[in-house]
Protein backbone atom coordinates (compact mmCIF):
# COMPACT_ATOMS: atom_id res chain seq x y z
CA UNK A 1 0.00 0.00 0.00
CA UNK A 2 0.97 3.65 -0.09
CA UNK A 3 0.78 6.65 2.19
CA UNK A 4 0.30 10.16 0.84
CA UNK A 5 2.54 13.00 1.99
CA UNK A 6 0.76 16.30 1.49
CA UNK A 7 3.60 18.24 -0.16
CA UNK A 8 5.42 18.16 -3.50
CA UNK A 9 8.83 16.50 -3.69
CA UNK A 10 10.10 19.86 -4.96
CA UNK A 11 7.95 23.01 -4.75
CA UNK A 12 6.21 24.36 -7.87
CA UNK A 13 5.34 28.07 -7.83
CA UNK A 14 4.69 29.30 -11.36
CA UNK A 15 4.14 33.04 -11.66
CA UNK A 16 2.69 33.37 -15.19
CA UNK A 17 0.21 31.20 -17.07
CA UNK A 18 1.49 29.90 -20.41
CA UNK A 19 -0.65 27.59 -22.52
CA UNK A 20 2.02 26.71 -25.09
CA UNK A 21 4.49 25.57 -22.43
CA UNK A 22 1.72 23.53 -20.76
CA UNK A 23 1.07 21.79 -24.09
CA UNK A 24 4.71 20.66 -24.13
CA UNK A 25 5.00 19.80 -20.42
CA UNK A 26 1.92 17.53 -20.49
CA UNK A 27 4.06 15.03 -22.44
CA UNK A 28 6.17 14.49 -19.30
CA UNK A 29 2.91 13.46 -17.57
CA UNK A 30 1.40 11.02 -20.04
CA UNK A 31 3.69 10.95 -23.08
CA UNK A 32 5.94 8.08 -24.25
CA UNK A 33 8.76 9.06 -21.86
CA UNK A 34 6.51 10.53 -19.16
CA UNK A 35 6.24 9.86 -15.46
CA UNK A 36 3.06 7.80 -15.79
CA UNK A 37 4.91 5.28 -17.93
CA UNK A 38 7.96 5.46 -15.65
CA UNK A 39 6.00 4.77 -12.46
CA UNK A 40 3.93 1.96 -14.00
CA UNK A 41 7.06 0.42 -15.56
CA UNK A 42 8.92 0.00 -12.25
CA UNK A 43 5.87 -0.85 -10.17
CA UNK A 44 4.73 -3.51 -12.67
CA UNK A 45 8.15 -5.10 -13.26
CA UNK A 46 8.91 -5.70 -9.57
CA UNK A 47 6.62 -8.71 -9.04
CA UNK A 48 8.51 -11.08 -11.32
CA UNK A 49 11.90 -9.85 -10.11
CA UNK A 50 13.80 -12.79 -8.58
CA UNK A 51 16.05 -10.69 -6.29
CA UNK A 52 14.49 -9.06 -3.25
CA UNK A 53 16.87 -6.10 -3.15
CA UNK A 54 16.14 -5.34 -6.82
CA UNK A 55 12.37 -5.68 -6.27
CA UNK A 56 12.87 -3.26 -3.37
CA UNK A 57 14.67 -0.67 -5.45
CA UNK A 58 12.03 -1.00 -8.22
CA UNK A 59 9.35 -0.32 -5.59
CA UNK A 60 11.12 2.75 -4.21
CA UNK A 61 11.99 4.18 -7.64
CA UNK A 62 8.42 3.57 -8.85
CA UNK A 63 7.15 5.37 -5.76
CA UNK A 64 9.43 8.34 -6.41
CA UNK A 65 8.21 8.45 -10.03
CA UNK A 66 4.69 8.96 -8.64
CA UNK A 67 6.03 12.03 -6.81
CA UNK A 68 7.49 13.24 -10.13
CA UNK A 69 4.11 12.63 -11.79
CA UNK A 70 2.50 14.89 -9.20
CA UNK A 71 5.06 17.67 -9.74
CA UNK A 72 4.53 17.59 -13.52
CA UNK A 73 0.76 17.77 -13.03
CA UNK A 74 1.26 20.73 -10.67
CA UNK A 75 3.30 22.53 -13.36
CA UNK A 76 0.60 22.00 -16.03
CA UNK A 77 -2.15 22.96 -13.58
CA UNK A 78 -0.46 26.22 -12.59
CA UNK A 79 0.42 27.07 -16.21
CA UNK A 80 -3.23 26.73 -17.28
CA UNK A 81 -5.51 27.50 -14.37
CA UNK A 82 -6.02 31.22 -14.99
CA UNK A 83 -5.85 31.41 -18.79
CA UNK A 84 -8.30 33.64 -20.63
CA UNK A 85 -10.37 32.26 -23.52
CA UNK A 86 -8.37 34.46 -25.87
CA UNK A 87 -5.04 33.04 -24.64
CA UNK A 88 -6.39 29.48 -25.06
CA UNK A 89 -7.71 30.08 -28.57
CA UNK A 90 -4.42 31.58 -29.74
CA UNK A 91 -2.27 28.79 -28.29
CA UNK A 92 -1.48 25.17 -29.08
CA UNK A 93 -3.52 24.30 -26.00
CA UNK A 94 -6.87 24.92 -27.71
CA UNK A 95 -7.40 21.35 -28.94
CA UNK A 96 -6.60 19.90 -25.50
CA UNK A 97 -9.06 22.38 -23.99
CA UNK A 98 -11.89 21.12 -26.22
CA UNK A 99 -11.78 17.69 -24.55
CA UNK A 100 -10.39 18.34 -21.07
CA UNK A 101 -10.72 22.08 -20.35
CA UNK A 102 -8.08 22.59 -17.65
CA UNK A 103 -8.34 19.06 -16.25
CA UNK A 104 -5.12 17.04 -16.12
CA UNK A 105 -5.29 14.11 -18.54
CA UNK A 106 -2.39 11.80 -19.51
CA UNK A 107 -1.41 12.45 -23.10
CA UNK A 108 1.66 13.21 -25.22
CA UNK A 109 2.34 16.74 -26.49
CA UNK A 110 0.82 15.75 -29.84
CA UNK A 111 -2.43 14.59 -28.24
CA UNK A 112 -1.78 10.83 -28.25
CA UNK A 113 -3.33 9.28 -25.11
CA UNK A 114 -1.19 7.47 -22.57
CA UNK A 115 -0.85 3.84 -23.54
CA UNK A 116 0.63 0.93 -21.55
CA UNK A 117 2.53 -0.04 -24.73
CA UNK A 118 4.92 2.79 -23.84
CA UNK A 119 6.65 0.43 -21.37
CA UNK A 120 7.40 -3.26 -21.11
CA UNK A 121 7.13 -5.79 -18.31
CA UNK A 122 8.49 -9.07 -19.57
CA UNK A 123 8.99 -11.20 -16.46
CA UNK A 124 12.72 -11.43 -17.22
CA UNK A 125 15.02 -9.31 -15.08
CA UNK A 126 17.68 -8.68 -17.77
CA UNK A 127 15.07 -7.71 -20.37
CA UNK A 128 13.30 -5.46 -17.89
CA UNK A 129 16.47 -3.75 -16.63
CA UNK A 130 17.60 -3.09 -20.23
CA UNK A 131 14.17 -1.54 -20.82
CA UNK A 132 14.59 0.59 -17.69
CA UNK A 133 17.99 1.87 -18.83
CA UNK A 134 16.64 2.70 -22.29
CA UNK A 135 13.66 4.50 -20.78
CA UNK A 136 15.68 6.60 -18.35
CA UNK A 137 18.29 7.27 -21.01
CA UNK A 138 15.55 8.75 -23.17
CA UNK A 139 14.91 11.55 -20.69
CA UNK A 140 18.30 12.18 -19.07
CA UNK B 1 17.82 26.33 -3.98
CA UNK B 2 17.85 30.13 -3.95
CA UNK B 3 14.57 31.03 -2.31
CA UNK B 4 13.28 34.04 -0.41
CA UNK B 5 11.02 32.84 2.37
CA UNK B 6 8.05 34.93 3.35
CA UNK B 7 7.14 32.91 6.45
CA UNK B 8 8.49 30.50 9.06
CA UNK B 9 6.06 27.94 7.68
CA UNK B 10 7.58 28.15 4.21
CA UNK B 11 11.08 27.89 5.66
CA UNK B 12 10.19 24.74 7.60
CA UNK B 13 8.50 23.15 4.56
CA UNK B 14 11.61 23.94 2.51
CA UNK B 15 13.82 22.26 5.15
CA UNK B 16 11.54 19.19 5.09
CA UNK B 17 11.95 19.07 1.30
CA UNK B 18 15.75 19.20 1.56
CA UNK B 19 15.96 16.60 4.36
CA UNK B 20 13.47 14.28 2.67
CA UNK B 21 15.39 14.44 -0.61
CA UNK B 22 18.54 13.26 1.20
CA UNK B 23 16.54 10.44 2.82
CA UNK B 24 15.02 9.34 -0.53
CA UNK B 25 18.39 9.25 -2.28
CA UNK B 26 20.04 7.40 0.63
CA UNK B 27 17.25 4.85 0.79
CA UNK B 28 17.63 4.10 -2.94
CA UNK B 29 21.38 3.58 -2.39
CA UNK B 30 20.78 1.39 0.66
CA UNK B 31 18.30 -0.78 -1.29
CA UNK B 32 21.23 -2.22 -3.20
CA UNK B 33 23.96 -1.65 -0.53
CA UNK B 34 22.11 -2.75 2.62
CA UNK B 35 25.23 -3.35 4.76
CA UNK B 36 27.10 -0.08 4.04
CA UNK B 37 27.75 1.17 7.59
CA UNK B 38 28.60 4.75 6.60
CA UNK B 39 25.42 5.03 4.55
CA UNK B 40 23.39 3.58 7.45
CA UNK B 41 24.80 6.22 9.84
CA UNK B 42 24.14 8.96 7.32
CA UNK B 43 20.59 7.68 6.77
CA UNK B 44 19.90 7.52 10.50
CA UNK B 45 21.05 11.11 11.01
CA UNK B 46 19.01 12.65 8.19
CA UNK B 47 15.95 10.45 8.67
CA UNK B 48 15.74 11.54 12.32
CA UNK B 49 16.03 15.22 11.34
CA UNK B 50 13.40 14.79 8.59
CA UNK B 51 10.96 13.08 10.97
CA UNK B 52 11.48 15.75 13.64
CA UNK B 53 10.85 18.52 11.11
CA UNK B 54 7.72 16.77 9.83
CA UNK B 55 6.38 16.39 13.39
CA UNK B 56 7.15 20.05 14.13
CA UNK B 57 5.38 21.19 10.95
CA UNK B 58 2.34 19.05 11.70
CA UNK B 59 2.13 20.32 15.29
CA UNK B 60 2.45 24.00 14.31
CA UNK B 61 0.51 24.06 11.02
CA UNK B 62 -1.25 21.17 9.27
CA UNK B 63 -0.32 17.46 9.09
CA UNK B 64 1.81 16.34 6.15
CA UNK B 65 0.83 12.69 6.65
CA UNK B 66 -2.10 10.93 8.33
CA UNK B 67 0.30 9.43 10.87
CA UNK B 68 1.30 13.00 11.89
CA UNK B 69 -2.35 14.04 12.29
CA UNK B 70 -2.73 14.46 16.07
CA UNK B 71 -6.36 15.40 16.68
CA UNK B 72 -6.24 15.15 20.48
CA UNK B 73 -5.88 18.92 20.97
CA UNK B 74 -8.08 20.24 18.16
CA UNK B 75 -11.71 20.04 17.11
CA UNK B 76 -11.33 19.83 13.35
CA UNK B 77 -9.73 17.58 10.73
CA UNK B 78 -6.86 19.78 9.58
CA UNK B 79 -5.80 17.22 6.99
CA UNK B 80 -8.87 18.19 4.93
CA UNK B 81 -8.51 21.93 5.50
CA UNK B 82 -4.88 22.41 4.41
CA UNK B 83 -4.10 23.71 0.92
CA UNK B 84 -3.31 21.05 -1.67
CA UNK B 85 0.39 20.96 -2.57
CA UNK B 86 -0.14 21.70 -6.28
CA UNK B 87 -1.88 25.02 -5.65
CA UNK B 88 1.37 26.99 -5.57
CA UNK B 89 1.56 30.59 -4.49
CA UNK B 90 0.61 32.19 -7.79
CA UNK B 91 -2.31 33.99 -9.41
Amino acid sequence: MWNYERRLEFPVNIKEANADIAQAIISQYGGPDGEMGASMRYLSQRYACPYREVAGVLTDIGTEELAHLEMVAAIVHQLTKNLSMEQIEKSGFRNYYVDHTVGIWPQAAGGIPFNACEFQSKGDIITDLMEDMAADGATS
Amino acid sequence: MNTQFISEQEKLLHDIGVLSFVVIELSLYLDTHPTDQNALKYFNHYNRLANQARQEYSAKYTPLTISCADVSACDDWKWALAPMPWEGGCN
